[in-house]
């Protein structure tokens, strides 16, 4: 990583900081070693017997809306196992802010607006985000797409049945994320099918569709939001399928977070997101590399 | 046996029996789903282009590839012979499979031949070689045409570009890498 690159990546937490502390949120800082993690079907935790690192501060941040604070962000290192290439590293720095009595469209005008600052306070000879040759405007009219309008206009699929063959991972990395590429500024990727919904809530009246949405800026996905289930049966059902799921797979199951599952009924409904730091250094830098955004990749250690 | 964490540029596999060298690799991982491990191989026998993607839980076999230092013994038609210098066993190879290396194979060069089981599949030779040329035109005193390079032919018949002061029976040294003149040698 260049002198240049590590003084934009400073720049960039500062601004985010400042964005977030602007805004009356609240900074926290959750352990990074836990008991549990949420458990999900993909997402592997480094661990550190007889506990693992966090894979997110979901869990943490969840509890510290069950006990009444509002609006709050955390910057934080999290860890999943054997994630390593050009957009991964098994060690990582996330954002996540959650907002209480608000839903994920609250979080998306967020992101609009933190992209905008970011991009005004910390790329100030031009305020644009590269990624992959394309220039990609956050001033710009953002676009907002549902994944099923998505997987039918770009590979001419319906989504249902590419999860049904197991080909959804295929076509959403081969025909989906480089056809959100061709847009000149971000996009939303919105109202996933319910078999995708992880932690967030289904939509109201429509139960085949998840309240989850992920951004998109030049084809590289960059955060993940949610508005956030609060139904401690339901999650709990989720976790347990999540785990019948890696145990069918032959990955171990993993532990329940108990003590949120017994809060969660707490939680006012609430909305949550995750954006990945490195990624949008990246497209700061304008690098397709996430080695030239860390101080240290693995392998240099 | 690897596992698809293994799977990185330059690693050597078996696949459907032939030896695959992988020559891009992305992972890929959309978020909350399943893994993704696309890689671009090449047959190292044929050298035909195949993408592959892995998920986790996939496993693969190392290619049983083995170097023996040998001697290049000579040819005849398109096979060229090499011998063990420990065993003193012989393998024929095909003109097609030794590429570009047939033009730098002069008798008793050491190489190192590549094996995968019995099969010999490739050379890797000195990155220098020294040959002698056998043909080229006279350089002209005083010749103006600006041409800092004249065509010469090698004892093996390869033909490459070479500075206009070198002359017919002057020995070489030739870069295997790229097949180009590197430099004269003195005396």
């Amino acid at each position: 990583m260049n002198h240049d690159a590590l003084w934009l990546r400073a720049n960039i937490i500062r601004a985010i900081r400042s964005f977030f502390w602007d805004r009356g949120f609240l900074e926290v800082e959750t352990p990074l070693l836990v008991p549990a993690n949420a458990p999900e079907e993909y997402i592997d935790p480094v661990m550190a017997p007889p506990w693992q690192l966090q894979t997110s501060p979901e869990i943490c941040m969840k509890r510290l809306l069950c006990r009444g604070h509002e609006n709050l962000f955390q910057i934080s290192r999290c860890w999943r196992s054997n994630e390593r290439g050009v957009r991964h590293l098994s060690e990582f720095t996330m954002l996540e802010w959650y907002r209480a009595d608000s839903d994920y469209r609250n979080l998306m005008a967020d992101c609009r607006q933190l992209l905008q600052h970011v991009a005004a306070v910390c790329l100030t000879g031009s305020p644009v985000y590269r990624y992959k040759t394309r220039r990609i405007d956050p001033f710009a009219p953002w676009s907002t797409i549902s994944v099923q309008e998505a997987f039918l206009r770009f590979a001419n699929h319906s989504v249902w049945d590419c999860l049904q063959k197991g080909l959804y991972e295929e076509i959403l990395t081969e025909t989906i994320e480089p056809a959100l590429a061709d847009f000149p500024s971000p996009v939303m990727l919105v109202d996933y099918p319910a078999e995708l919904a992880a932690l967030s809530r289904l939509k109201p009246g429509q139960a085949d569709l998840a309240e989850r949405f992920e951004l998109y800026v030049g084809g590289l996905e960059l955060a993940n939001g949610f508005s956030e289930l609060n139904d401690p049966q339901e999650q709990r059902r989720r976790f347990v399928e999540a785990n019948r799921l890696r145990l069918q797979e032959g990955r171990s199951a993993l532990p329940l977070p108990e003590r949120f599952l017994d809060e969660l009924g707490y939680m006012p409904p609430s909305a949550g997101i995750a954006l990945g730091i490195d990624r949008l250094v990246m497209l700061a830098v304008g690098t397709d590399s996430i080695d030239q955004v860390v101080a240290f990749t693995p392998e240099q250690l | 046996m690897y596992t698809v964490a293994d799977l990185k540029k330059g690693l050597k596999i078996t696949l459907d029996g032939d030896p695959y060298l992988v020559v891009a690799f992305d992972f890929v991982k959309p978020g909350k789903g399943q893994a993704l491990y696309r890689t671009k191989m090449r047959n190292m026998i044929n050298g035909t282009l195949l993408d592959r993607t892995y998920r986790s839980g996939e496993t693969f076999e190392p290619a049983s590839l083995e170097e023996r230092t040998m001697e290049y013994l000579y040819k005849e038609g398109t096979h060229y012979t090499f011998m063990d210098q420990a065993t003193y066993e012989q393998v024929v190879m095909e003109e097609e499979t030794l590429g570009d290396a047939k033009n730098f194979l002069l008798e008793n060069l050491k190489v190192e031949v590549m094996l995968f089981g019995e099969k010999p599949i490739g050379v890797s030779l000195p990155n220098f070689v020294n040959l002698r040329v056998t043909e080229t035109e006279q350089w002209a005193k005083g010749d103006t045409s600006g041409n800092d390079s004249k065509p010469a032919t090698v004892e093996t018949g390869y033909v490459l570009r070479v500075p206009p002061f070198i002359e017919e029976g002057e020995l070489i040294v030739i870069d295997t890498r790229n097949g180009e003149y590197s430099t004269r040698v003195k005396g």
